[in-house]
């Protein structure tokens, strides 16, 4: 496994180890994902398309939302993805 | 698993002696007095305060501490003219069934003295202490916190969501669950509000970590750094969430402060988080200075024994509660693996699933309960801190 999944739900995985473009990385299920950049450990990959605005999913929950289409394979970084964490203290 | 019943129907998973120093001033007498009585038929430990002004969140964190379910008697060393109420500490104590005696450093006559009747008052509650009976022990009644310290990379990944998986299981079982540090939740706060099992209870969660939030800007301390970029995070709530993954996913029945005991402690358990950041203005420094401070609150809020996640590699155990290293990262374990308990890492080096770790972990919890030695225990590691603080609610 080269790449782990934190939850069945998540869009991305997480680099176990340092990945090169075009290898053929496990996934935690078993899948295999061709990783279509370079990834460092503990970068993320996507696992499945996510869309321009659609919300970026590890350990099952929202991490931020993506900034353009994002493919299968490709490292999700601060090029494709932001924060949405706004701070609204409410009182 | 079995436990070591108190007169106040709490139950332990150790049996030891505390002696507490209320100053500073009175900790080499407080310390000779444990080197010259601990043994390993009975542990004898030392706790203490080194302020001398007063404050009420250490006065009540002693009070727990002395009365904590591991605890079976306990030595009180003054000096004197200290300002901690140790008369009020040491009717706490007598009032929970437990063995209690008072060492007054300027009414006994100085060091030697004051050591001689400390141990002494050791030796005359040991067979009390010793013949506490043990009776069987429930999940319902044990109380497990987290804390994590030295993080890296692979505490996200890793231990944090095996200790997680973990917390869920135990929570099902009916034990009670504390994980804690708001200032390390920064981001969460709006899934924090969704999982308090009352819109009341959500709603606090909410606000502690706006109140942290706070607090922290103003000690300088600012929560994303370009390292945190460089190692693959690349959001705030991504950050957090790291920290965040050690709660598991059950419902929050409520936010505690430090030393209060959850209430549902002994019945039906739960998950809880400690709001450890002080109210009001921010002078107190930081709100933790130390990990071991963190585990000292842990315990004063019941917790048996504490999970302990590390990346980097902490070799800090704890007095009266035992403390469970689970290490995150699998270089670090082989480097320190005198030091460690569980190897988490091995989801990076051999491809074991989350899930695998959770259960070792659970059986881990399980013969700890029983009386098995974590490694820190077994090195003798009793790191004890505590500092000031101020909470409006008690």
């Amino acid at each position: 496994m080269q790449l782990i999944c934190l939850n069945p739900n998540d869009n991305v995985a997480v680099a176990l180890c340092d990945l090169k473009a075009g290898q053929k990385a496990t996934l935690t299920d078993g899948r295999k994902l061709t990783v279509l950049e370079d990834t460092g450990f503990g970068h993320k990959v996507a696992v499945s398309a996510i869309a321009q605005g659609e919300k970026v999913l590890k350990y099952g929950l929202p991490i931020g939302s993506a900034t353009r289409n994002i493919v299968a394979g490709e490292h999700v970084h601060v090029q494709n993805m932001k924060s949405d964490y706004i701070w609204r203290p409410d009182r | 698993m079995t436990g070591y019943i108190r007169k106040d129907k709490r139950k332990g998973i150790r049996n030891v002696i505390a002696v507490a120093y209320l100053v500073e001033c009175a900790h080499h007498v407080a310390e000779q007095i444990v080197r010259q009585t601990d043994s390993e038929a009975l542990p004898v430990h030392l706790i203490g305060f080194g302020g001398c002004a007063p404050n009420a969140y250490a006065q009540r964190m002693m009070e727990r501490l002395c009365t904590h379910p591991n605890v079976g008697g306990v030595v009180i060393v003054s000096l004197g003219c200290e300002n901690f109420l140790r008369d009020q500490l040491l009717e706490v104590v007598k009032a929970s069934g437990r063995e209690a005696a008072l060492i007054v450093i300027q009414e006994d006559g100085g060091t030697h003295a004051s050591i001689s009747r400390g141990v002494e008052a050791v030796k005359a509650m040991t067979p009390a202490v010793q013949a506490v009976p043990k009776v069987e022990l429930h999940w319902q009644e044990l109380c497990i916190g987290t804390v994590c310290g030295g993080s890296d990379a692979c505490s996200g990944i890793t231990a944090n969501p095996a200790v997680g998986r973990t917390f869920d299981q135990l929570v099902d079982a009916g034990a009670t669950c504390i994980f804690e540090e708001p200032g390390e939740l920064i981001g969460c706060e709006a899934m924090l509000r969704e999982r308090g099992i009352t819109a009341d209870v959500g709603q606090q969660l909410y606000e502690c970590i706006h109140k942290a939030d706070i607090y922290y800007k103003k000690m300088g301390h600012d929560s994303f750094s370009q390292g945190n970029a460089e190692g693959g995070l690349t959001t705030i709530e991504e950050k957090s969430l790291g920290s965040y993954a050690k709660s598991g996913s059950r419902d929050i029945n409520g936010l505690i402060r430090p030393g209060e005991i959850p209430v549902t402690l002994g019945r039906e358990g739960g998950l809880y988080m400690m709001d450890v950041v002080p109210d009001g203005e921010a002078r107190w420094g930081f709100p933790n200075v130390s990990d071991t401070a963190e585990i000292v609150e842990m315990m004063a809020s019941g917790c048996h024994m504490v999970l302990y996640t590390t990346g980097r590699g902490s070799v800090a155990g704890s007095a009266i509660a035992p403390v469970i290293k689970v290490c995150s990262n699998p270089i670090t374990y082989e480097r320190l693996n005198e030091d460690m308990d569980l190897n988490a890492g091995r989801i990076i080096s051999k491809g074991a699933t989350i899930g695998e770790i959770s259960v070792e972990l659970l059986h881990l919890i399980e013969q700890v309960a029983e009386g098995q030695m974590t490694k820190s225990e077994a090195l003798g590691h009793r790191e004890f801190f505590l500092g000031y603080k101020e909470f409006c609610r008690k």
